[in-house]
């Protein structure tokens, strides 16, 4: 119904300004699927936001001039926060006549969605999904801009020894703290198997279910274990509890070391709880802070009073990297489209990756940095080409 | 395996979550034992509950004013629920009153999906983690609030049906409905007090859950399904049965999350309620059919 009354107003405002609207291309359309509501709502939105300030910036920009200066409309689904919905929105999107699609979020969301447009040639463009099995399908529309799981992992376990041996090697007992779901058990898996080859001792593996309403018994153990290092893999809600309960048992290890940590790089809970926020290591996806874009996106989001997180980092780098694909293709169609991506070397976004190149539709240029948070704010540490600040470490 | 210091805290930890358990079983409990229905609209009553403090938060009411708002407003939705809604609809068949807190519960937390979205929500504040030093222990505080909290309600609602003419005409109804009828008391009312009493239970619960606790429109199902295990533990209808039981459980399911982990606490809480159901169908404290 709603719909039909749009195109209704649409018609009328048309017929009413016919000179204006012939003067301009048709728009073109892009796909965003982002979970906004559900679980993960709180990822899909700023994931939306960073798409439509890409968007709006392009259209003020001229749009894109090989196409007469067409101008970009986002045609948005929503996931839902489940692989299903995701479909669904995807096939809803391809049925609207968009050229590609851009987002999905979370790993399982990703797979599904990125598979049934593949159905239909779409372009997909995966903002986060770290899962490797994204890739390694071969699927030939599906791009991925940001570092799978695999190479967060060993990008993280690297800097882990380098921050451990400048600080004179304080840290040996290690606690891995993970949600018992397949994002936290592969993590915690994985770093059991190659924090001992690195010199660490894995005291104990603490395993806790999403949601947890209490962390009490973790936080205990802990207590009793007393490490030098915790890395925790957990979602934000779950992390902010676990830090807080350790802040009142007043636990304090040498360093909280995060890998893909849902809240330690958060600016919600760097503003919620500065405190217990203050000094959290964080091994994640991250714009350079070098890059002037990079401030100047990150006050416009401060100015609309939403979260500058990595979701909106990646989106909108991710909607600039299409502009530029449609901007070489010099057309909407999904297959020039796609072979316009897969030759991308674009250089233009705000993420420390150096140019595109994708192989097998991973962007290979793609890394991680190691973000602290310090003085209320959040730096990067590592790689020293694009840090900000100096590791503060052990954390007193 | 734990330094005894650790397993005493876990302990302490359990009692205090179990006395807010005790609470929502008591809601319960009473219930059950008066109009002789499983509420299944408990759970939702309590989301409900939960989201109405955290909507008195943001408006700078703190939980534990809340509370004294809320209770009389769960205590009149209850009692108009099943005057206006489950009574009339039960047509006096059980098996209906079942179906119809079902729907209740479906149709509350619908509602509050739509209203407020799959979201969590926290309480704004920063004494959600202030902690009370006894001994070698630190004990959350709102915790320790909840418990004294808890204990004072089942007391009061202990005083209430031993004492006063309401309370012996709830304690009559549910021996013997007929007689009750017969003596004049007027037993739809009578119904209709104690649902709202058992609602009046959640509004204090969700007032001292909510400085730890986080809501979303399914919060409450956690704390139901732990209810409903209490509540037959401690004997269906015996307000001291779900108070022990409540704190039995507590215990039971932190120290199993101590030793066992957090994925595998709730395996005592469950491994108990079956043995119980094997051992002693009647319940701790159930008079014997």
């Amino acid at each position: 119904m709603t719909l039909s009354r749009r195109t209704l107003l649409v018609t009328t405002a048309t017929l009413a300004a016919p000179a204006v609207l012939r003067a301009q291309p048709a728009a073109i359309k892009i796909g965003i699927v982002q979970p906004v509501t559900g679980a993960l709502a709180q990822d899909g939105e700023l994931g939306r936001l960073g798409a439509q300030i890409a968007i709006d910036e392009i259209n003020a920009a001229g749009g894109i001039a090989s196409l007469g200066g067409a101008r970009l409309e986002m045609v948005f689904g929503d996931a839902r926060s489940a692989p299903d919905a995701g479909v669904a929105e995807v096939e809803r999107l391809q049925a609207e006549g968009v050229c590609a699609v851009v987002g999905g979020f979370a790993s399982p969301i990703c797979l599904a969605a990125s598979q049934a447009a593949s159905r239909y040639g779409l372009p997909y463009i995966v903002d986060v999904g770290v899962s490797d099995a994204i890739i390694s399908r071969g699927l030939p529309n599906t791009f991925r801009f940001a570092p799978g799981f695999g190479k967060v992992t060993s990008v993280a376990l690297d800097n882990l020894v380098t921050l451990n041996d400048a600080a004179g090697k304080p840290a040996r007992t290690v606690v891995l703290v993970h949600e018992d779901g397949l994002f936290g058990s592969g993590l915690a898996k994985l770093m059991q198997a190659e924090l001992p080859r690195r010199g660490f001792e894995i005291m104990e593996t603490i395993a806790h279910p999403t949601p947890a309403r209490d962390m009490s018994n973790v936080a205990l153990r802990i207590r009793a274990l007393n490490p030098d290092l915790i890395i925790p893999s957990d979602y934000y809600g779950e992390f902010v509890l676990l830090a807080r309960t350790l802040q009142q048992q007043r636990i304090k290890p040498k360093g909280i070391y995060g890998v893909l940590n849902g809240a330690a790089s958060n600016y919600r809970f760097v503003r919620e709880f500065p405190q217990v926020a203050e000094g959290l290591l964080d091994c994640n996806h991250w714009a350079d802070p070098g890059n002037p874009k990079t401030a100047a996106l990150r006050q416009k989001v401060d100015g609309l009073g939403k979260i500058f997180s990595y979701n909106v980092m990646l989106n909108y780098s991710c909607v600039l990297l299409l502009a530029d694909a449609l901007q070489r293709a010099a057309s909407a169609d999904r297959a020039r489209l796609t072979e316009a991506l897969a030759a991308s070397t674009f250089a233009g976004h705000i993420m420390p990756y150096g140019p595109t190149r994708f192989v097998g539709g991973q962007n290979e240029g793609a890394t991680p940095v190691n973000t602290q948070v310090q003085g209320g704010d959040v730096k990067v540490i590592y790689p020293n080409r694009y840090s900000d600040a100096k590791p503060v470490f052990p954390v007193l | 395996m734990y330094p005894a210091s650790i397993v005493a805290e876990a302990a302490a930890n359990g009692l205090l979550t179990g006395a807010v358990y005790a609470l929502v079983a008591l809601g319960l409990t009473l219930i059950y034992g008066v109009l002789h229905i499983i509420n299944f609209a408990h759970g939702a009553l309590l989301t409900c509950a939960m989201f109405a403090v955290w909507g008195l938060g943001t408006l700078g009411v703190g939980p534990y004013w809340a509370i004294v708002l809320l209770v009389p407003a769960f205590f009149t939705l209850g009692y108009a629920l099943q005057r206006a809604v489950i009574g009339p609809a039960s047509r006096g068949r059980d098996s209906n009153v079942l179906l119809v807190t079902l729907g209740i519960a479906i149709a509350i937390q619908n509602g509050l999906l739509a209203l407020f979205r799959a979201d969590t929500r926290t309480l704004a504040g920063s004494d959600a983690f202030d902690v009370v030093t006894l001994g070698p222990m630190l004990l959350s505080r709102p915790r320790l609030f909840g418990f004294v909290g808890a204990v004072t309600v089942a007391l009061l609602l202990w005083a209430l049906l031993a004492r006063t003419d309401t309370g012996r005409a709830i304690r009559a109804v549910a021996r013997e409905e007929l007689g009750a009828r017969l003596v004049g008391i007027d037993v739809p009312h009578i119904f209709a007090v104690t649902f709202g009493l058992g609602t009046a239970c959640l509004a204090v619960a969700a007032g001292l859950l909510m400085p730890s606790y986080t809501v979303n429109p399914r919060a409450g199902e956690a704390f139901v399904l732990v209810a409903f295990t209490i509540v037959v533990l401690g004997g269906m209808g015996s307000v001291m049965g779900a108070m022990l039981g409540g704190l039995l459980i507590g215990v039971v399911e932190s120290l199993c999350g101590l030793f066992l982990g957090d994925s595998l606490g709730q395996i005592g809480v469950f491994v108990l309620f079956i043995l119980v159901l094997l051992l002693r169908p009647a319940g701790l404290f159930g008079a014997r059919a």
